[in-house]
């Protein structure tokens, strides 16, 4: 009933081909967003299947998944906080101190629920009281989370006591990096994701033309679900493949830990783009006066924030507790800077503001990637610390170009 | 054809930090679908009769009417439900966010929890397209790619969103170039023409004759004069201004 009566327009008209130009001006205009890391990532695919003869096996291909699994919820979680152009120092180990928990609770019998649990809500606690200290004492959150990253290592210190180390016996914690869905599971998987993207894409253009707004050409949303859903099946299809060598012992399926994270992954981004909570949480990265005057929160969006974190950190410890099979007391130390460095290689701006979780996703797996590779290949260690810190680099050079050439007015 | 009723009337409003008397008995008074300039050198109180007025640092003595009520202007959440909106001079735009976001932020609409973006969008548009704006593309283009003039529309356009009757505009032109200035000015003028009473703070002279209906004066704390912009020129102006002029405040 109700058009558009003016002449300024929303970015959703055009014909495809206007869509298309209008999407490479903003790529040229220096919004690239995780462009450079996606195409990192298939490079980098292809170098290593070219170069090692495993890289391409479905038990690589699933192990990749294991690999980058603790990194990238880790990476999510710091994603919230280089949002605010904050960061957390912390965030490592913090993971440690919630697997160290995890154990203390397996150790004593609990219910491996209610270990999770505990283990969830000790990053809970330790968020919020970052939050607290970095708003309310108003401490640059570097020192906050520097003195955290100390304090938290004495931590783990004592609950795990020096030179310790815990196996975890639990089942159904080593499931989430061990176990795999069977192969009709995965299809069902495959099914309910697929079905869950058409449906949410449908939804959306139909609350747009109810409001009388123009949508995107729908071949845009036919291509989005073809794509994704090639891509899903390929995966499927993949992971579902026998990657044992023994046939005593068949190992197919879908790791649990994919759902796990992917899940992880749709829920915080809905926070993130769909509700009122994810939006302060960009403009206050923006321009915190501006999200002041505009009455939000500052303060209550701060500590949500490190709470987030610190939460997803947890998680990310409990992933890794469940791939190593034990915990010791410097678990997680250095897992923050691979997290900060996810984020920034998957187009994180370290200036504020800026910043999705698919973009923690793909920098994982980049990360991930390259530290599969170079180990398939028989390169050590420090190889690949030399590579992983060049790319790093390279990813916040682009960064702080495509800020510079942001900055230029395009009327 | 009698003067309209005035929304806000100032009456001997005082204010003063410590031992320094900001505004010493103020009279001051806003019509509906009128521009009313606010010129004063620095330090003469314009900022302080604002912040009254958005509720931020309340008038220790004084009657201030709106609507012909007398009431009394405590918080800056009272202010803005009464239809009184600022437009600071530095704008307060979030850059990463886009126009529409911008325009609602701190008043999003929710649908089942989630942002209705859609709904948000159309209302930006609308208000846009009410305030006769052209010059901006679309609504969703991100703020940090828009001009100083863009700006300033997407800020006055912002205030203007809900059920404005007040908008306070503080240097709107100061930072703008020559085709830019005269797009903002319009667009005060439109605002006016709207029914929207509009309070305009600008050091210069040549933009409040373009645009005001009355002019008020501030010197020292205290206002020296409020002439009709028709009847009167930057001479004199300037003399109240600067304290050449003298106090004529009785002749209205």
């Amino acid at each position: 009933m109700s058009t558009t009566n003016n002449t300024i327009g929303t970015g959703y008209e055009g014909n495809i081909r206007e869509q298309i130009s209008g999407y490479f001006l903003k790529v040229k205009s220096g919004d690239m967003g995780s462009l450079p890391a996606m195409i990192g990532l298939i490079v980098l695919a292809i170098l290593f299947s070219i170069m090692s003869p495993v890289f391409l096996t479905s038990l690589n291909f699933a192990n990749l998944f294991n690999q980058a699994a603790a990194l990238i919820v880790m990476a999510m979680g710091l994603v919230f906080v280089l949002i605010l152009a904050e960061i957390d120092l912390s965030a490592g180990v913090t993971a440690g101190v919630s697997a160290a928990m995890l154990v203390i609770g397996l150790n004593a019998q609990w219910h491996w629920t209610l270990a999770i649990a505990i283990a969830v809500a000790s990053g809970v606690v330790i968020g919020y009281f970052i939050g607290i200290i970095v708003s309310k004492v108003g401490i640059p959150s570097f020192v906050v989370t520097l003195a955290c990253f100390l304090a938290f290592q004495g931590l783990q210190l004592l609950i795990i006591g020096s030179g310790g180390l815990y196996r975890i016996e639990s089942s159904e914690i080593l499931a989430i990096q061990n176990s795999n869905l069977s192969i009709v599971q995965g299809w069902i998987f495959y099914l309910v994701s697929m079905l869950l993207l058409t449906y949410s894409g449908f939804a959306a253009r139909r609350r747009r033309s109810r409001n009388g707004q123009p949508n995107r050409p729908i071949t845009f949303l036919y291509v989005k679900i073809a794509v994704a859903g090639v891509l899903g099946l390929v995966l499927v299809a993949a992971l579902n493949l026998e990657r044992s060598s023994n046939k005593a012992f068949p190992i197919h399926g879908v790791p649990i830990v994919v759902p796990v994270v992917l899940a992880l992954w749709v829920f915080c981004t809905f926070i993130l783009d769909r509700t009122k909570f994810g939006r302060y949480v960009y403009a206050l990265g923006g321009n915190p006066e501006a999200a002041r005057r505009a009455g939000i929160q500052v303060n209550n969006v701060k500590i949500a924030v490190f709470t987030i974190c610190s939460t997803l950190a947890a998680i990310s410890g409990i992933i890794s507790a469940s791939r190593i099979g034990s915990v010791d007391a410097s678990m997680g130390r250095t897992m923050v800077l691979s997290g900060i460095a996810a984020a920034v290689v998957g187009g994180v701006s370290l200036f504020g503001g800026k910043g999705r979780l698919s973009q923690a996703v793909i920098g994982g797996f980049v990360i991930a990637i390259i530290d599969n590779g170079l180990g398939l290949m028989g390169f050590n260690a420090g190889i690949n610390l030399l590579i992983t810190g060049g790319v790093l680099l390279l990813a916040a050079s682009a960064d702080a170009i495509s800020r510079k050439r942001g900055n230029v007015v395009v009327r | 054809m009698g003067a309209p009723l005035p929304v806000i009337e100032l009456l001997g409003v005082e204010k003063s930090f410590g031992a320094v008397d900001v505004l010493k008995g103020v009279d001051f008074a806003v019509e509906p679908g009128k521009v009313t300039a606010l010129v004063g050198d620095n330090g003469a109180g314009k900022s302080t009769l604002i912040k009254g007025l958005a509720g931020i640092q309340p008038y220790d003595k004084g009657i201030v009417k709106f609507d012909g009520k007398e009431i009394s202007i405590e918080s800056p959440r009272l202010a803005a439900s009464l239809g009184i909106e600022v437009v600071y001079q530095d704008l307060a735009l979030c850059d990463n966010l886009d126009i529409v976001q911008n325009m609602f932020l701190g008043r999003e609409e929710v649908y089942r929890g989630t942002l209705n973006e859609s709904a948000m969008e159309k209302k930006a548009s609308q208000t846009l397209a009410g305030l006769s704006v052209k010059t901006v593309k679309s609504v969703r283009q991100k703020v940090e790619r828009l001009s100083g003039g863009q700006r300033q529309t997407v800020a006055i356009a912002r205030a203007v969103l809900r059920d404005t009757k007040v908008v306070i505009l503080d240097e709107p032109t100061a930072a703008l170039g020559v085709a830019q200035t005269e797009q903002v000015l319009a667009l005060v003028k439109r605002l006016a023409d709207k029914g929207v009473a509009v309070i305009m703070i600008s050091h210069n002279l040549v933009d409040v004759f373009a645009v005001a209906d009355k002019i008020y004066v501030l010197y020292l704390g205290k206002m020296v004069a409020a002439l009709d912009a028709k009847t009167t020129n930057q001479n004199d102006i300037v003399g109240y201004i600067t304290g050449t002029k003298s106090a004529q405040m009785g002749n209205k």
